[in-house]
This record gives C-alpha cells, sequence and structure tokens, in this order.
C-alpha cells in the first residue's frame, strides 16, 4: 500500500513538472513570434541588411561644398508585374545636404490596371540612415492605368554626416505586384 | 514484429496482444522498438530517394526524370533522413536506454510517449504523399524548394509545401513532447543515490538535446506557420512588396537549423563514450570535461545560426561575429575529440562491430568538424557556399557523425534488446562496406564543391562527369550495403546465440545488470547507486 502511494506521488511530480515544462514550450513560441518585429526594429533601427526609413525626411540647409559622393540607381522589376522600369540617369554626382531630384520611369505594358510597390535597399548598409529621402514613389503603391506611362520624382540628400570613406552609394528599388489578385493568378502561371 | 514475442516472454502481465498492443503501448521497451523499426524504414525511404537522385547525376544531361522531380526528391530525402530517420532513432535509444540506465522502471509520462511515437507516421505519410497524388493529377508533387522551405519560392510553391509544413508541425509537436518526457524522466526518475554528475554521458546527451528542441522546434514552427499564412492567408512576412523580408525566414530557419545539427548529434556523443570504455576496458576519460562540453556547445549552438547564410549580405561585423562564434564551437567540441581519444589510449582495446563503428565514426566526423571550421571562414565561404563542399561536408557530420553513430549503438545494443548475439562476420563485413563506400562516395564530392559545382542542380558541366560518376557507384554500394544491416538486425532478432546478461566483458552501466532481453517491466525497484 505504501509503495502504492509512492508510485502516485511520483506520478504526481512527474505531471508537475511536465506541465512546467510547458511553460517553457509556450515562451519558446513567445519568442518565434516576437523574433518578427525585433528584426524589423533591429534592421530599420542599425540599418542592417539595406532596409531604409521609408518616410519623408526634414531637409538641411548646410551643405558641404567640399565633398562629391557619387549615387548609383539600379531598377528591377520582380516576377509578376508586366511594368518596364528604370531611372532617368543611372548615376549622379551630388554634394552631401544638397536637395537632389531624380526621375525614374515607368510604362504599364498589359492592358490592365495594375498597382505596383517600389522596395527600396541601400548599399553598403552602413550608409543606410545618412541617405535621407524627402519624396518618393516608394512612399506610396502606384497604379498605371493600361499602356500608360509615369515619370516618378525622388527628392533626396546625402546627410553631410555621411563617414568620409563613403565615397559611392546604391540606391536599388524593386518594384513588386502589390494587388493580391494579380499576384495569384501569377502563382498559377509558375 | 516478431522481435515482440521475444521481448513479452517472460512477464504475466495482461494487456493487448497483436495490433492492439503495439497501438496502446505505454511500455517503453515496445515503444522504443517501434521508434527504431520507424527509423529504419524511413531510412531506407530516404535513401532510395536520393539513389535515384545520384543515378540521375550519373552522367551530365537530363536521363531519368524531369528537373522539378528531382527538386522534390533532394527536399523530401533530407526532410526525411532528419525527422523522420536520425531524429526517431535517437528518441528509440532514450525509450529503451534511459529508463535501464538510470534504474526507473519506464519513463516518466507513458502516455505522451505513446502519442509521440503515433504521431510520427501520419508526419511521414504527409511527408511522402504528395508524390502519390501527382501521380493521380492532383498538385505537382512534393516540395521541390529543398528542406530549407527558403520563401520566396517557398510562396510560390505548390501544394507540396503545405503538406511539408503541416508535416513539420506534426513531427515538431512530437519532438517537443518527447523531449518534456526525457527531461521529466532524468530528472524525477534516477534511481536514489544517482546525482545528475553520476548520470551516464547519454542521458547527458539527451539532456541539453531535450531542452535545445523545446527551444528552437517552436521557432521552426513560427517559421512554417508565418509561411503558411503568407501563402494563403494575404500576409507579407517574407514579401518585400507588403513590408516583409525573405531574409527575415532564414534568420528563422536557422536559428532552429544550426541547434538542430546539435540536436541529432549530442545524443551519440551521449552513448558513444559509454561504448568506447565499453571495448577499451577502462574508465571513460574526462567524464566532467565532457558534460561542460555538452552545455557549452548547447548555449553556443544558438548563437551562430548566420553562417548559414554567409553571402546573403550581411555588414561587415555581424559576419565577423558569426565567424568567431561558430569558430568557437570547435573548442568544447576539441575537448570531446580528445576525451574520446583518452578513453581509449592504451586500453585493451578489441574490435567488435560497435566498436569498429566508433572508432570510424570518430575519424570520419572529425573530417565533417574540420571541413566545418573550412566553411566558417566568412573569405573562403563566398567560393565553398551552395556547393557540393557543403554537401559533403554535412553528410561526413550527419551520415558518419549521426547515422553511423546510430549504427554503432545498434549493434552495442542490439544483444541487450533482443537476447541474442548478431551475426559478427556480417557486422564487421558492414562495416567495411558502409565506410569505404561513404566515403567513395563523398571525398569526390569536395572535390566537385572545390571546382564549383553547384549543389541543387540536376545537370552539369561535363568536367565534372568522371567524379560524379565515381560518386554515384559509391552510393549504390552504400545504399545496398544497408540491406546486411536490416538483414542482420532481423535475424537477430529472430533467433541465434544466447546473449548473456553483461553482453560485452568491459560494458559497465546498470542496463547490464539486467537479463538479456530485460523483462517486459523492469526495475520496479529501484536499485541504489552508491
Amino acid at each position: 500500500m505504501a509503495a502504492l502511494t509512492r508510485i502516485e506521488e511520483r506520478q504526481e511530480a512527474n505531471r508537475r513538472l511536465g506541465l512546467k515544462l510547458l511553460w517553457l514550450v509556450g515562451g519558446s513560441i513567445l519568442f518565434a513570434v516576437s523574433l518578427v518585429p525585433l528584426y524589423d526594429v533591429f534592421c530599420t533601427g542599425t540599418g542592417l541588411n539595406g532596409k531604409t526609413q521609408n518616410t519623408a525626411a526634414q531637409s538641411v540647409t548646410e551643405v558641404d561644398e567640399n565633398r562629391w559622393v557619387k549615387i548609383e540607381f539600379t531598377s528591377s522589376v520582380m516576377p509578376g508585374l508586366s511594368w518596364n522600369f528604370h531611372p532617368q540617369q543611372n548615376s549622379i554626382m551630388v554634394r552631401p545636404g544638397k536637395i537632389e531630384t531624380v526621375l525614374f520611369e515607368a510604362r504599364n505594358m498589359t492592358n490592365q490596371v495594375v498597382a505596383g510597390q517600389a522596395v527600396p535597399s541601400v548599399s553598403p548598409g552602413s550608409a543606410n540612415n545618412y541617405l535621407k529621402k524627402i519624396e518618393c514613389f516608394c512612399f506610396v503603391r502606384q497604379e498605371l492605368q493600361p499602356g500608360e506611362t509615369k515619370l516618378m520624382p525622388l527628392r533626396f540628400y546625402v546627410s553631410p554626416d555621411l563617414p568620409e570613406k563613403v565615397e559611392a552609394i546604391t540606391l536599388s528599388y524593386a518594384f513588386f505586384s502589390a494587388v493580391k489578385k494579380a499576384e495569384q493568378g501569377e502563382r498559377a502561371a509558375f | 514484429m516478431s522481435y515482440a514475442s521475444t521481448a513479452g516472454h517472460d512477464e504475466h502481465h495482461d494487456h493487448p496482444t497483436g495490433i492492439l498492443r503495439w497501438l496502446t503501448t505505454t511500455n517503453h521497451k515496445d515503444i522504443g522498438t517501434m521508434y527504431l523499426i520507424f527509423s529504419l524504414i524511413m531510412f531506407m525511404v530516404g535513401g532510395l530517394m536520393i539513389l535515384a537522385v545520384r543515378v540521375e547525376l550519373f552522367q551530365p544531361g537530363m536521363q531519368l526524370m524531369q528537373p522539378d522531380f528531382y527538386n522534390q526528391l533532394i527536399g523530401v530525402h533530407a526532410l526525411v533522413m532528419i525527422f523522420a530517420a536520425l531524429m526517431p532513432a535517437a528518441t528509440g535509444f532514450a525509450n529503451w536506454m534511459l529508463p535501464l540506465q538510470l534504474g526507473a522502471p519506464d519513463m516518466a509520462l507513458p502516455r505522451l510517449n505513446n502519442w509521440g511515437f503515433w504521431l510520427l507516421p501520419p508526419a511521414a505519410i504527409l511527408l511522402t504523399l504528395p508524390f502519390t497524388l501527382a501521380l493521380f493529377g492532383i498538385g505537382d508533387g512534393a516540395i521541390a524548394t529543398g528542406w530549407t522551405f527558403y520563401a520566396p519560392l517557398s510562396v510560390q510553391g505548390g501544394i507540396g509545401v503545405d503538406f511539408a509544413i503541416f508535416a513539420v508541425h506534426i513531427l515538431g509537436i512530437s519532438s517537443v513532447m518527447g523531449s518534456i518526457n526525457v527531461i521529466v524522466t532524468i530528472f524525477n526518475m534516477r534511481a536514489p543515490g544517482m546525482t545528475l554528475m553520476k548520470m551516464p554521458m547519454f542521458a547527458w546527451g539527451w539532456l541539453i538535446t531535450a531542452f535545445l528542441l523545446i527551444a528552437t522546434i517552436p521557432v521552426l514552427a513560427g517559421a512554417v506557420t508565418m509561411l503558411l499564412t503568407d501563402r494563403h492567408f494575404g500576409t507579407h512576412f517574407f514579401n518585400a512588396a507588403g513590408g516583409g523580408d525573405p531574409i527575415l525566414f532564414q534568420h528563422l530557419f536557422w536559428f532552429f537549423g544550426h541547434p538542430e545539427v546539435y540536436i541529432l548529434l549530442l545524443p551519440v556523443w551521449g552513448f558513444m563514450p559509454q561504448i568506447l570504455q565499453t571495448f577499451a576496458r577502462k574508465p571513460m576519460y574526462g567524464y566532467k570535461a565532457q558534460v561542460y562540453s555538452f552545455w557549452g556547445i548547447g548555449v553556443l549552438s544558438v548563437v551562430v545560426w548566420a553562417h548559414h547564410f554567409f553571402t546573403v549580405g550581411m555588414p561587415v561585423p555581424a559576419l565577423i561575429y558569426f565567424m568567431f562564434s561558430t569558430m568557437a564551437i570547435s573548442v568544447p567540441l576539441a575537448v570531446l575529440f580528445f576525451c574520446w581519444i583518452a578513453t581509449m589510449w592504451r586500453g585493451s582495446m578489441t574490435f567488435e562491430t560497435p566498436m569498429l563503428f566508433a572508432v570510424g565514426w570518430i575519424i570520419l566526423f572529425g573530417i565533417g568538424g574540420l571541413t566545418g571550421l573550412v566553411l566558417a571562414d566568412v573569405a573562403a565561404d563566398a567560393q565553398y557556399h551552395h556547393t557540393y563542399f557543403v554537401v559533403a561536408h554535412f553528410h561526413y557530420t550527419l551520415f558518419a557523425g549521426g547515422i553511423m553513430g546510430i549504427m554503432a549503438g545498434v549493434y552495442y545494443w542490439l544483444p541487450k534488446m533482443t537476447g541474442h548475439m548478431y551475426n559478427e562476420n556480417l557486422g564487421k563485413l558492414h562495416f567495411w562496406l558502409t565506410a569505404i563506400s561513404f566515403n567513395l562516395t563523398f571525398i569526390p564530392q569536395f572535390f566537385l564543391g572545390l571546382a564549383g559545382m553547384p549543389r541543387r542542380i540536376p545537370d552539369y558541366a561535363l568536367q565534372f562527369a568522371d567524379f560524379n560518376a565515381v560518386s554515384t557507384v559509391a552510393a549504390l554500394v552504400l545504399g545496398l550495403s544497408q540491406l546486411l544491416f536490416i538483414y542482420n538486425i532481423v535475424s537477430c532478432a529472430r533467433g541465434g546465440k544466447k546473449a548473456t546478461d553483461r553482453v560485452w566483458e568491459g560494458s559497465d552501466g546498470l542496463e547490464w545488470t539486467l537479463p538479456s532481453p530485460p523483462p517486459y517491466h523492469s526495475f520496479s525497484v529501484q536499485p541504489v547507486i552508491k
């Protein structure tokens, strides 16, 4: 009889420890979910991964007249979007602090209304926080009528605080299809 | 299943017989046997898949299959081998041997144990079913992204991706339940007097594995769930157009994926010193050092994940951090290697099959570890990334370090589990065939990788033809050799020379104090350890 109680006691202890370990599992799940916002905060905060702050910056007045920085533009259109998309200049030389405007040209090759979203990336990543956009077509999604060609402006300046060793910055834009239905139709075509 | 009759021959309790016994059993030996048999079956299934791949690669050009089917085979091969062969084998040993080694009557949570096993067959079916469905024109086959599920490819993939996602969910639940069971068993069920630092190494290895599983499996489950919602419910976790990031998926996946390597290997590192000390006939060297190394590796393994995608475009400080933290793992790992070698040093060694596998394992796993150091070097990795060098490297760690380690364990404990000795000559033949053909399969792949042959591509340039031909022939020998393994196990389960209680002259540990095979219920009264 005494032996039986001992076994029951042990079963109870096992059950309790098992349930405690479930908290650990719950903690891991919570950790996994929180990694998504943490990753975003980390990347935009530090500029790692080329993620830019996709909001309009304030302009400054002070211009560094002693320095040239080369800004290169690259563009790509992701599968699922039948657009032509390219910058009007491949690169420009800028004075840090001076506001520049570059035009990007997009043309809808289809006979349907199509919306797209441009996603920017900056390389090198360490220059990320010094490239300030005042106005950008990437802030909102763009909608093109069938066959429409649109000139889209990018207004930006390079912060004068840009580290000396950075002489060239590449700003790349990838245009994604922004319409859910179009994306699904595209997937079937894969 | 003939083994069932021998396991139960000397017990007199009423439990269901036939298939119901196996469906409803909560006995750790029954469940352990089921895990091991399941693992062996899936090992052959995964092996057949990769043999088809190797035959396709025998010559340049496309001979046998469409590229899409090739992609399905490599991905499902990896998922099957990792989740349905290696992990269940380790869990099978945990079920069989942990209670015997700890002097416990059973695992701590027997019903959870039963559930944990019976989740596996449905998961295996989910993984492989899309192949069959495609034959009937439903869907476009199994997951074709490789085992890593990388977005955005997996977001665009067919029905096979959904099947694989649910399979991973189920396998994950099973692993987490198994881990909880192992931790509770180790903490609560040890024989009186057995302190944590007197535990057998195998228990230590499994304890760290269990904690790693609990910490990382939910992250994998979370990542594939996000993939699922991206695919079907309009979220954009990994879609850059919607503000997500495909690189995030790689971080989430490898946060699980790198510890997974140690999850697979730690149980093997646990029982290997026990095999070495048995056949060297002297006590294990550096017990404490090994335990601390286990902890060191367990902790380091969760902070080094990004070395799997150095070429993705990380900033230099991150590259340097991940390079050095990865290389730091070689310090505790080297401690383990020295302990294993020192355990054999000046011992009275004999080379029965388990010892052959153990010594071969040290050498081959050593090669796997050293080539890993090469890959950890950021500058070199740019050259080796996504080539056959990586394929060869991880097969040295996971086939030699994992599967051949498991084979050592099978030969070591098979006489204890079945009560019969296996055929020693066949076992030795199996070892030599496996070791030689394994090396002939994968050494050419190191050179292919150095020469720049990319992995996961069904066709290749002409200059790679000779090495690929050698690799394919050797892989076929390697696959066929495993039939010897199965034959040896089955005939050992059916009969043969009676095994003694201690089986091996130099064996040490509680499991060897029981008869071979142990009775259905063992250690109902726990032994006292002094």
